[in-house]
């Protein structure tokens, strides 16, 4: 299958008064055309600086570095940033978290959707229309002729998320970056919302890439995942491996505090993991993981842990083998 | 918009009738009025003859709303220094004091908005400080000493402009900097800190995603939504710079409406100054009213329900 984004020994560095603060570690993913890959981790893990780093659009003064960051076969790490901003909206769109200010509340949903494909295609206004006409239905708003000369506050939070899709589908992207897409609406809305973007992807065979902390979400949508904590992958693997057979303790950890219909008894309390994910500000040494994990031995905060890949895809990051894993979390 | 326009015009209205009674009101409570026309050697029969004949024996009420019927249809009366209209006297200067507060007006905007758009794009640097130090310095400078300096230096020492009168626009040129300076720190702070907050805002974010030039992003998307408090303040500051006038005209003896305030003021010529007073406060509800409007218009969330 063709890949569309490789990311390998991604970084990225702010600069913050109480020192440096290193948001992605040694981050290396790949989405492929038409799959789904989800960033799964607890807030401020480095999730969203992934993405950001990867759209080169990291808030003032963040540093990103990588090995390989290349995007349907170009380095992003070479291009500049009038031809990255060519690739951006374009080839490649970001769907964020707060669709009720990611609009301009200035300008008409309309006038919102078209330049985006002005910016990038040769098209008259009535085509751009047309197409954002053809999107807003696409994406399930209904009356979307009328619509257009709408102002963002006109409009609900779920549909402004649809409006946000279909302006990041403008162009026809072969990436899609949905910023945990659906955490500011309602539940009812959150479904909704994510089959739409399932079945687009499928529709036009996009890559997406999902990033949520709702493992009921991950498990729903995505094809492969990588479980973040406090700034480096920790787990990675197919859904279904990664789901059936955890290995790292925060995955595990993770999984517990989500019930399971038919296996969690009523009244039975749900797992939670005990303390707060660090900052990792400054110099880091052992494993970030240490202080919460119920298998932490003195070698841990000594030693570097690294991903070790049991089978292709399929990696984990700790000292312990995957039996020794099981053994400690079923102990503990 | 219509229900919109219509309120404010209702307030506006309210507001303007307050203020006249407030300004009929303010001359009557600064002495009697009878005792300072008839002048320092006046007898008392004489006093009282033109407590008379100028009517200001009769009640309050009377005399307002009688004085608010002919301001109504532009009679202010007659003054009694002139021995002429009011209104011709002001008619003959207004057009003064009107060209230095919109000239003053176009200069502070002109200035401080790129200033405030330069500061806010490259914060906390030697750019910043620039503005900010600019700003301050109008903050804390008198625009009457800040006029004098420009005296002596542009036109005793340098000879490079004229120091007084109306005769050109060189003459416009060193009132305009002098009246216009005390409209900058409010608008260069206000786009500056405006353009901060939006420019880390969402929706600046979502146009930069969608591959947006940093030209379109920073005047279509920032700009706009930044700008929409500074053109609020703009009409309302006009009317400050009318009334700033007062002064800068003094210094500059431009013979406008804020000369003749500060000459008449001297003389006693109350009606003049109740004129004049007048009309400044309506001027400046009629601008409040206006950026009130240009507000709807720009902002589609008061615009559109």
């Amino acid at each position: 299958m063709k890949s569309v984004l490789e990311v390998k020994s991604l970084y990225v560095d702010l600069p913050l008064p109480a020192g440096m603060l290193h948001a992605v570690r040694n981050v290396s993913f790949h989405v492929n055309q038409g799959e789904t890959v989800s960033l799964v981790g607890e807030s401020g893990c480095g999730k969203s600086m992934t993405a950001l780093a990867v759209m080169n659009l990291l808030p003032r003064k963040g540093v990103r570095r990588a090995e390989v960051l290349s995007f349907e076969g170009r380095d992003l790490m070479k291009i500049d940033d009038s031809k990255m901003a060519d690739i951006r909206g374009n080839k490649m769109a970001m769907i964020f978290q707060e669709p009720m200010t990611s609009l301009d509340p200035c300008y008409t949903i309309g006038n919102q959707l078209e330049e985006a494909i002005l910016q990038h295609r040769k098209v008259s206004t009535a085509e751009a229309r047309d197409r954002a006409v053809f999107l807003l239905e696409k994406v399930g708003i209904t009356a979307a002729e009328s619509r257009l000369k709408q102002y963002p506050h006109q409009l609900s939070g779920g549909l402004r998320q649809r409006v946000m899709i279909a302006m990041g589908l403008m162009c026809g992207p072969s990436l899609i970056i949905a910023d945990e897409p659906t955490t500011a609406l309602d539940v009812t809305i959150q479904a909704q919302i994510l089959s739409l973007l399932a079945s687009l992807q499928q529709e036009f065979e996009m890559g997406l890439i999902l990033i949520t902390h709702d493992l009921g979400v991950v498990s729903r949508t995505a094809d492969r995942l990588a479980v973040m904590y406090c700034g480096e992958v920790v787990e990675t693997g197919t859904t279904e491996e990664v789901f059936d057979n955890p290995i790292h303790p925060y995955t595990r950890g993770l999984m517990d505090c989500i019930p399971v219909p038919g296996k969690t008894k009523p009244g039975e309390k749900l797992g939670s993991i005990p303390g707060m994910v660090p900052t990792p500000i400054g110099e880091l040494t052992g494993c970030s993981f240490r202080n919460r994990c119920p298998s932490a031995s003195p070698d841990c905060a000594r030693t570097e842990t690294r991903l070790i890949e049991i089978s292709p895809g399929r990696a984990y990051r700790c000292l312990l083998s995957p039996e020794a894993c099981a053994v400690e979390w079923n102990r503990a | 918009m219509i229900v919109y326009t219509l309120k404010r015009l209702g307030l506006a209205a309210l507001v303007a009738i307050t203020v006249s009674i407030i300004s009929f009101m303010l001359i009557r409570l600064s002495g009697d009025p009878a005792i300072a026309l008839a002048g320092e050697n006046a007898t008392s029969e004489q006093i009282e003859f033109i407590r008379i004949q100028y009517g200001f024996d009769r009640p309050l009420v009377i005399q307002y709303l009688d004085w608010a019927h002919r301001a109504l249809q532009a009679d202010f009366g007659e003054s009694p220094y002139f021995q002429q209209p009011v209104t011709r006297i002001i008619g003959d200067r207004i057009g003064v004091t009107l060209k230095l507060g919109v000239m003053s007006l176009i200069f502070a905007v002109a200035v401080s908005i790129p200033m405030g758009v330069l500061a806010s794009i490259r914060p906390n640097t030697w750019i910043d400080r620039i503005a900010l130090s600019i700003s301050v310095m109008g903050q804390a400078m008198p625009s009457f000493w800040f006029g004098l300096i420009m005296i002596i230096v542009l036109g005793v020492w340098l000879r490079l402009l004229p120091i007084s009168g109306t005769d050109s626009f060189a003459h416009y040129i060193m009132p305009t900097i002098a009246l216009g300076y005390y409209g900058i720190p409010a608008f260069m702070r206000l786009t500056r800190s405006g353009m901060l907050e939006v420019l880390s805002s969402d929706h600046i974010r979502t146009a930069r995603a969608k591959g947006l030039r940093w030209g379109k992003v920073l005047f279509k998307h920032a700009l706009r939504n930044a700008i929409i408090p500074v053109v609020a303040l703009a009409a309302v500051q006009l009317g400050f710079m009318l009334g700033g006038s007062i002064v800068i005209e003094s210094v500059f003896a431009l013979h406008g409406i804020g000369y003749l305030a500060w000459e008449s003021i001297g003389r006693r010529d109350l009606p003049v100054v109740q004129a004049i007073v007048l009309l400044l406060s309506m001027i400046f509800v009629a601008l409040t009213l206006l950026s009130d409007i240009i507000n709807a218009f720009l902002d589609p969330r008061i615009r559109v329900k």
